[in-house]
């Protein structure tokens, strides 16, 4: 039974609209008129609002996509199917807002098709380009799958079915590289960086910091659908994922103060400066705090409890990528930065039309697991769980 | 046999000369200056003033000096500009010019990424804010001059007090310390010759080089001597293992770990959800 495509209006999502409609309406006059008339970029300030939140976190925010492939598909852990599909997804508008963000930030941005012909391969910024360009791609492919599913055109679901597995494989090696050249990005700001961020392993937090906050992710996008479509949130499968995250984040923490102590630095993560006072926030709420929180089961096992957890986490990623593109940058560029409304409206749009693509596609394709399945599918899913981890 | 300006604060008397010069030969725009609480106008190069003349105030004891230090470019000998430039548009010459290549050469393929400005240790490359399409603008140490007429830098031809001295990098080395050595009055430092890796230009100072804000330490460490280019590679270089590497570890995983295909079956498994449909129900 194919039900028609559908798009429920209602006044938040007319709301929503008119917010893109408004970026759009900035973001032609940005392209016409140059960053200088719509941004308060400067000199001191060369990156700001669209690289540092919109392109660093938003890419970040989309670590679900790759984390979610790697345990699913690659491990084939499969008590976690339910969450597959709109990891993808989110991941996939994630990728898409990243490239347009960008597109919004370079100043010649008639030369944006350049790189692919001039290959700087000295540049962090190449390997950025490139995976981020090559993996959207393949989400873009990884999305057929789904795509076809609904609009029948057989041979391409077959063609691409072949191609799933070495898709997949090749959907976590690229944002495994860039998720770490993000952080390697900033490997040139020597004695630019504050020292409690610059690392030589800084790309390894990036990427080690995206990989757990995919779980984060699920977790609080899935809560997020279950209440909009009035579901039951797969809080099961969330509160086993902690699982992963919390090891992870107790592993984040500790090479973090071993980095520290190698490089000599550790005292000044208490010098009462304003990097150190959001150094030990970044530390003690966003990753201590969650760690606990997964620990005690009491806390886990509830839905607002895992929910709580999640949020800190990924709200401790996007911190950590603003503490080192604002506040650790802040001391040696001197000057001071901050967006312009303009800047605010195109980031607002955005992610406006993010929420409105997802809306979109969970509404006509299929991505979340069957509601009337949904007792049936948990309970089985328990004994797929726990039948089959003997097996793999 | 790349060139150099070796800069010796001391002979500085602040005329500004060289900021004329500069605006002269590159034809580059006035621009508005300001009343602000120091001399200092403008303070700062950008993408119409590729060089500036910095005053400091200097206190030493019950002493109180002048200085005066020219601001420009560095010209690195490995530089941050050119390893962080995905595009290739900075080059570092065999003449020891650091330069921009879509202005310079033609060769426009920036995209504007300005990701050169955040790597500049100096704070160098500047963009044209005011453009639409902006380019990066900076210092390009007279290449054409130096280049096609064999002339100096018009920075070094304007200067009338022998403060700026242009030559190769080498021997300028070898004179700067020279004089560090015949005159107790200097820093025991040429600026310039190791810092990140060394730069073209280099300056000698009888005052701290701190103090005349040429950055010595960041945050409370002596300014990095290896090229900022052989940090990033230090990285750089494990990709295409990290890429085959990575990729061979999880092929294996997943035919370890094989999916049995007729467990589920994903079009049975996944639905949209429709809101429509819903209130129907309803």
């Amino acid at each position: 039974m194919q039900k028609s495509w559908s798009f429920k209006l209602t006044p938040f999502r007319y709301l929503l609209i008119g917010l893109v409609g408004i970026a759009i309406v900035v973001a032609l006059a940005r392209l016409v008129f140059g960053l200088g008339a719509v941004t308060n970029l400067s000199d001191e300030w060369p990156w700001g609002l669209w690289i540092g939140f919109d392109l660093l976190c938003g890419i970040a925010l989309a670590g679900g996509g790759f984390s979610t492939a790697l345990i699913v598909h690659v491990l084939h852990k499969e008590k976690y199917l339910p969450i597959a599909r709109a990891a993808l997804l989110t991941s996939l508008i994630g990728y898409v807002i990243a490239l347009v963000s960008l597109l919004m930030d370079i100043g010649r941005w008639t030369n944006c098709w350049r790189p692919f012909f001039y290959w700087g391969f000295h540049s962090v910024l190449f390997e950025v380009f490139w995976c981020i360009s090559l993996y959207t791609t393949v989400q873009v492919l990884e999305f057929g799958d789904i795509f076809f599913e609904r609009v029948k055109i057989g041979p391409l679901k077959n063609i691409l079915s072949k191609a799933m597995v070495p898709l997949t494989i090749l959907g976590i090696v690229l944002p495994t590289l860039h998720q770490s050249s993000l952080g390697s990005l900033y490997i040139v700001t020597v004695d630019r960086l504050n020292p409690l961020w610059w690392s030589m392993i800084i790309p390894f937090f990036f990427v080690w910091s995206a990989f757990f906050l995919g779980p984060a992710m699920v977790t609080i996008e899935g809560t997020l659908a279950a209440r909009a479509y009035n579901r039951k949130p797969e809080t099961e499968v969330f509160s086993s994922l902690t699982k992963v995250t919390m090891c992870m984040l107790i592993v984040y923490f500790i090479v973090k103060m071993i980095d520290l102590n190698y490089r000599g630095v550790y005292s000044m993560a208490f010098n009462g400066s304003f990097e150190s006072n959001m150094f030990l926030v970044e530390m003690i709420v966003f990753v201590l705090v969650p760690i606990f929180m997964y620990a005690i089961p009491a806390i886990r096992n509830t839905q607002w409890g895992v929910f709580t957890a999640s949020v800190l986490v990924v709200v401790g990623v996007v911190f950590n990528r603003m503490n080192v593109v604002f506040t650790g940058m802040a001391q040696s560029a001197g000057g001071h930065y901050f967006p312009s409304i303009w800047e605010w409206l195109i980031t607002l749009g955005m992610w406006s039309a993010l929420a409105l693509a997802y809306l979109f596609v969970v509404e006509n394709f299929p991505i979340l697991v069957k509601e009337d399945h949904e007792q049936e599918g948990l309970s089985s899913g328990k004994s797929v769980s726990t039948g089959r981890s003997v097996e793999a | 046999m790349s060139k150099g300006v070796l800069v010796d604060v001391s002979r500085c008397i602040g005329c500004r000369s060289c900021m004329v010069a500069c605006k002269t030969w590159n034809d580059l725009p006035a621009t508005k200056t300001e009343f602000t609480n120091n001399w200092d106008a403008p303070g700062k190069t950008d993408a119409y003033n590729w060089t500036v003349v910095n005053y400091h105030l200097i206190e030493q004891g019950d002493q109180v000096k002048w200085r005066f230090v020219k601001r420009q470019c560095m010209h690195c000998d490995e530089p941050a500009c050119e390893s962080a430039c995905f595009t290739h548009s900075f080059v570092k010459t065999k003449e020891g010019a650091v330069i921009y290549k879509p202005t310079e050469l033609n060769q426009d393929y920036c995209v504007g990424c300005r990701y050169c400005m955040v790597a500049c240790p100096f704070g160098v490359p500047s963009f044209q804010w005011d453009k639409s399409l902006p380019y990066v603008q900076k210092c390009r140490f007279c290449y054409d001059r130096m280049k096609e007429e064999g002339l100096k830098p018009a920075c070094v031809t304007a200067c009338p007090t022998g403060t700026l001295k242009y030559g190769e990098r080498e021997e300028l080395l070898k004179e700067a310390w020279q004089r560090i050595n015949s005159n107790p009055n200097y820093i025991k430092r040429v600026y310039g010759e190791k810092e990140y890796g060394g730069t073209s230009w280099l300056y000698i100072s009888d005052v701290p080089f701190d103090e005349i804000g040429l950055k010595t330490t960041a945050y409370g460490k002596p300014v990095s001597e290896k090229s900022i280019p052989s940090y990033t590679w230090n990285v750089l270089k494990w990709t295409p293992y990290i890429f085959v590497g990575w990729g061979a570890i999880l092929t294996a995983l997943n035919f370890y770990t094989k999916r049995r295909d007729e467990v589920h079956h994903h079009e049975d498994m996944y639905e949209a959800v429709n809101t429509i449909e819903e209130k129907k129900d309803e």
